[in-house]
């Protein structure tokens, strides 16, 4: 599955990055915690956070993470937008909070 | 080949870019996907580091034969109990760079899982060297 196609099935708000929604989803990582993502997440995996500030970039990139979802609502900073674009790393949206989201993304990604 | 970067400490806007640098270098020289993660992860995490607590830093890695050497060396408040510091969980990290997601006491055992030798020498109120050592098999 494509971070385009999660982007549709979900219905989610494509912040930056519009250049990486062809990127594969090989799963997801949930946390706040920059380093817990960076000990822990995998390769391809979306990031679910409330974190907006640029260091999610460099933390996604390095890891090479497939893409990025705030959720509740929340906005990327300016300069985060600046960085997602340059690398062309999605940042996503939605409304819903972290349980809900994560669970159906999950849902999503291991039918 | 060795690469030499500077770090300015608080500066988190900067953070990464040290770790982002050497990982494009390590994937021009084709080095193994598994040993480029193990590296950003423990390099990004001591790039922080020296971001989040010190004033400022370098940091150089050597490429052999046989793996990459980091040394950071920073200029900073050091550290009082190393034996303290690399229990997880713990941080001396002010409010504000917990509530950016940074401090949760993960940094230092992330480099300790990632690395193949790692070393930490320091001395309060002069600075603190990680050495850190990663085979490339």
């Amino acid at each position: 599955m494509t971070v385009k196609e999660v982007v549709e099935k979900m219905g989610l708000k494509v912040f930056s990055g519009e250049k990486g929604l062809d990127r594969e989803v090989l799963g997801g990582y949930t946390s706040d915690l920059l380093s817990d993502v960076m000990g822990h997440a995998k390769e391809g995996e979306i990031w679910v956070s409330l974190q907006t500030h640029k260091n999610i970039m460099a933390v996604a990139g390095l890891k090479d993470l497939a893409a990025i979802v705030l959720v509740k609502g929340l906005q990327p900073e300016e300069d985060t937008v600046a960085v997602s674009n340059e690398e062309g790393l999605p940042i996503l949206g939605t409304d819903e909070q972290c349980f809900e989201f994560t669970g159906k993304l999950y849902a999503l990604i291991h039918n | 080949m060795v690469l030499e970067y500077k770090v300015e400490g608080g500066d988190f806007t900067q953070a990464g870019n040290v770790s982002s640098s050497v990982k494009k270098v390590l994937k021009q020289l084709g080095i193994n996907p598994v040993v480029i993660k193990r590296v950003v992860v423990a390099l990004y995490e001591a790039e922080v580091n020296i971001v989040a607590h010190a004033y400022r830093g370098v940091v150089t890695a050597t490429l052999d034969d046989e793996g990459i050497r980091i040394v950071l060396d920073d200029e900073g408040p050091g550290i009082a109990s190393i034996e303290q510091a690399m229990v997880k969980g713990y941080s001396t990290a002010s409010k504000e760079v917990r509530e950016m997601g940074f401090g949760a006491g993960m940094g230092l055992p992330n480099i300790k899982d990632n690395a193949d030798e790692f070393t930490i020498t320091s001395k309060v109120g002069v600075g603190t060297r990680l050495d850190i050592y990663i085979h490339y098999v």
